[in-house]
């Protein structure tokens, strides 16, 4: 183990310096086999390079920071084994289909805005008072809901959405099943107040139906069955007098 | 924005609020809509270093405490938190937090936290660890996961609640000993801000990467402690270090406590539930410091594995089956299949005690109050007196939550109080920060030591020195080498000089404040003569209620030498008694 090598090829853009992204190459040491490529980043920012820059934070899968391109594929970096790579070296990009601010950190403002669009909330026509206590609601009535509540917001799926590539305004994939975990849940009444982003020109019907979002999403998360799913309540919508929940 | 000689990026207008929220995890968001909805018209700042989704509670598992079944009690609930605490809890805050606990449950559950459910449709509960029944809420094992993005997508219908993501904050702002706001560098413009406020509240979370095994996430730094510890708020009971049993070798990636309250056995390498030596009546649902105690001694007697990363036992669900671990535990089953290439329903999980969590904290009150007017604390960053020497495995979630939502009451109180933040002193302390920050990093030159090879020192010496046995002589040795990690590190280089997202800087900031954390707890341990909780020296191995039923509190004078001072428990009807389980 001691003398394998592996190489890093990292893109680096400083937009103070740059005019486009660069590849820089690092050969470092591949010191364990449980290694996955972002311990490969930290080795180089803590050993060899310390102005590469990147986010990361849990190292498990959960907070979803490191999202970035791993051999042309959106992945977390911290569930990528450098085993799965080596000996072939392996590129680390900023994740497609979003500005650059440096290196490897890409800008995300764009989604933060889109999320608060689709009102991930509950959302009542009236609310119910804490003293009366919790809403009733069964195991299967969150299995409704419950793979949609499982996005980390790591955005694998803008990466790999090729609708998204094309026209930054699509709402995109993590937004739309997001919009489905709350119009899933049986304590919401918000379906209605929702659809009017969800019908838009730059909502549901804007996907093609390619389906790579549902491939690359690292929590089991179907954003493209969320879609088609979402696609079917802005029609019953205007067919059926009383087809939706409100 | 003014461009200097000096390339300092520095804003003129400042922006303002009336409550400004440090951090955002639980606590800090929960803070932030109790501002809120404490009075709509308040004007609230939210400052993160990450987007808020990416905070820490997101890797809490297990669940949140609650006494919300009827065979349950607030008295239990409490007797079974200062039990846990081995005493040194305050028992007036344990009262008003079992209280609030279940109120506040019942809110997360009307903002959407999918909470997993019994066959009547209410809220479920499971076992854990120090408690006497069944008093855990869950979201499967993803429980602060579902509770972040909740609380965090509930609290974006409030307009009052502006956000400053992914700004650092690098110093409190102090006029006339009130704490009137922050400097922050925004990561992705590279300029330095003031950012004021009638009141603020520090919710910045652990220290976990103090330590070189940890289950605490990268961002884990400890930076509100430091903050207030450096504007002269004392940091209280900062020896108490809580390590968690179940830690992955290599990565330290968590493995809930839930796995054992659903039934999954530890044992060691003859197969033997071993914890029947230690705690008979709880057996696996022992808490965490006499686990973890437990888990060390067998390695020392020789019956650990023997791994790649060091020793280990095993933690083994096989017995329950796939069908309640898929149901209860599919995150350990996922964590299992990724990052170690099991399969629990098949095989045992390798683990071992991992640091996890930190009981000390920013000296705060029952209302997240600190010494300094103006200046808040809630959740990991503060000690408001709740956790004692050990805290009890799911009492941190609704510990967010209740005090998260006191400071924030308190906070806007406070801020309706006082007159409103003045430019005349903040354009000037703004400057000397930003100066500062110029000065000791950016403009640097000639600096020979690398900052990874530091951290990674700091965290081994902490490890050996402040792990779950301390020493005197263990100590004494950790504090002498911690010095000598400072003084390299006035040395250190910076290699990267631009203005744009610069994670080096930020990067050796962090480790500026690990470094004087470090010192705080090797120095409060070294004090604390007893073993109390999680604080286990060999040398005292026996409790003493006599001269340490007492708070620790720690001052900055300067790095080597900082003041010590105790202040007393505030007991209640729970008289200290032998602590056996």
């Amino acid at each position: 183990m001691a003398d394998k090598r592996i190489t890093i090829e990292a893109a680096r853009y400083d937009p103070d310096k740059d005019e486009r992204p660069r590849l820089q190459s690092y050969e470092i040491p591949f010191y364990d086999d449980s290694m996955v490529v972002l311990d490969a980043l930290n080795y180089i920012k803590s050993e060899v390079d310390g102005s590469l820059s990147y986010r990361w934070s849990c190292r498990m899968g959960i907070c979803g920071s490191c999202g970035m391109m791993v051999n042309g594929t959106p992945k977390l970096t911290c569930n990528a084994f450098v085993r799965d790579y080596w000996p072939r070296p392996i590129t680390v990009q900023p994740l497609n289909n979003f500005p650059i601010i440096r290196d490897l950190v890409i800008d995300m403002d764009d989604f933060m805005h889109k999320l608060k669009e689709i009102k991930p909330w509950i959302i009542r026509k009236q609310e119910i008072p804490l003293g009366a206590g919790e809403h009733r609601q069964t195991n299967d009535q969150i299995d409704d809901f419950r793979q949609f509540s499982q996005c980390i917001n790591c955005m694998l799926c803008y990466a790999a959405c090729p609708v998204y590539g094309l026209n930054n305004e699509f709402l995109g994939p993590a937004a739309i099943a997001l919009a489905r975990r709350y119009n899933l849940d049986s304590r919401d009444q918000g379906l209605k107040q929702r659809l009017p982003v969800l019908a838009d020109n730059e909502g549901v019907w804007e996907c093609s139906f390619v389906g790579e979002c549902s491939v690359v999403c690292p929590k089991g998360v179907d954003p493209a069955k969320a879609i088609q799913q979402t696609k079917l309540d802005t029609t019953l919508r205007f067919v059926l007098p009383y087809g939706n929940r409100d | 924005m003014l461009t200097t000689p000096n390339r300092i990026r520095w804003q003129v207008d400042f922006e303002s609020y009336d409550v400004l929220v440090v951090g955002g995890g639980l606590a800090g968001i929960r803070a932030a809509i109790a501002a809120v909805e404490t009075n709509p018209r308040v004007r609230v700042g939210m400052v993160s270093k990450v987007y808020p989704m990416r905070s820490h509670t997101v890797s809490a598992e297990g669940g949140a405490a609650a006494a919300l079944r009827p065979e349950d009690s607030y008295e239990n609930h409490a007797f079974d938190t200062v039990k846990g605490s081995d005493y040194l809890a305050d028992q007036d805050v344990v009262e008003a937090f079992v209280r609030e606990a279940p109120v506040e449950i019942i809110q997360m559950e009307h903002w959407g936290c999918p909470w997993s459910r019994d066959d009547d449709g209410k809220i479920s509960a499971r076992p854990f660890g120090g408690m006497t029944t069944w008093r855990t809420c869950f979201a499967a094992d993803k429980t602060g996961f579902h509770m972040l993005h909740a609380v965090f997508q509930t609290s974006l219908k409030y307009p009052q609640i502006q956000r400053h993501d992914e700004a650092f904050v690098t110093k409190l702002l102090v006029e006339d000993s009130r704490c009137v706001g922050v400097v922050a560098l925004d990561m992705k413009t590279g300029r330095f801000d003031a950012i004021t406020a009638k009141s603020v509240i520090l919710a910045t979370g652990g220290l976990g990467r103090v330590y070189a095994f940890t289950t605490n996430g990268n961002i884990c730094t400890g930076d509100g402690m430091s903050l207030a510890y450096r504007a002269g708020v004392g940091l209280k009971d900062m020896e108490m270090v809580q390590f968690h049993p179940t830690g992955l070798p290599f990565t330290g990636i968590l493995i809930t406590e839930a796995v054992r309250g659903e039934g999954g056995y530890l044992l060691n390498n003859e197969g033997e539930r071993f914890l029947k030596r230690y705690v008979p009546n709880k057996m696996e649902l022992g808490p965490r410091d006499i686990i973890s105690r437990a888990m060390i001694t067998e390695f020392e007697e020789g019956r650990g594995f023997e791994g790649p990363h060091g020793k280990y036992l095993h933690l083994d669900v096989r017995h329950l089956g796939e069908k309640v671990i898929d149901r209860k535990l599919p995150f350990m089953r996922e964590l299992g299949r990724e990052f170690v290439g099991i399969d629990i329903v098949k095989e045992p999980i390798p683990v071992r005690p991992v640091q996890h969590y930190m009981m000390g904290g920013v000296d705060a009150d029952i209302s997240g109050a600190t010494p300094m007017a103006g200046l808040y604390a809630a959740g990991e960053c503060a000690n408001v007196g709740l956790n004692g020497a050990n805290r009890l495995g799911s009492n941190s979630l609704p510990e967010c939550l209740v005090f998260g939502a006191a400071a924030g009451r308190a906070a806007t109180e406070y801020a309706s109080s006082v007159k409103p933040v003045t430019s005349n002193p903040v354009d000037a302390l703004l400057w000397d920060e930003a100066h500062r920050v110029e000065v000791a990093f950016l403009e640097k030159k000639g600096g020979t030591e690398r900052m990874g090879a530091i951290r990674e020192e700091m965290q081994h010496e902490m490890d050996q020195g402040a792990g779950v046995f301390r020493t005197k002589e263990g100590l004494e040795k950790l504090i002498e080498r911690l010095g000598g990690l400072r003084e390299r590190f006035g040395r250190i280089k910076i290699e990267d000089s631009s203005r744009t997202f610069n994670t080096e800087l930020t990067s050796a900031m962090e480790l500026d404040f690990m470094l004087e954390l470090s010192q705080t707890i090797a120095v409060t341990a070294l004090a604390r003569d007893e073993s109390r909780g999680a604080h286990a020296r060999r040398d005292y191995p026996e409790r003493n209620d006599e001269k340490f039923l007492k708070h620790s509190l720690v001052f900055s004078r300067d790095a080597a030498k900082p003041r010590l001072e105790y202040r007393d428990v505030h007991l209640g009807d729970f008289k200290p008694q032998a602590r056996t389980y």
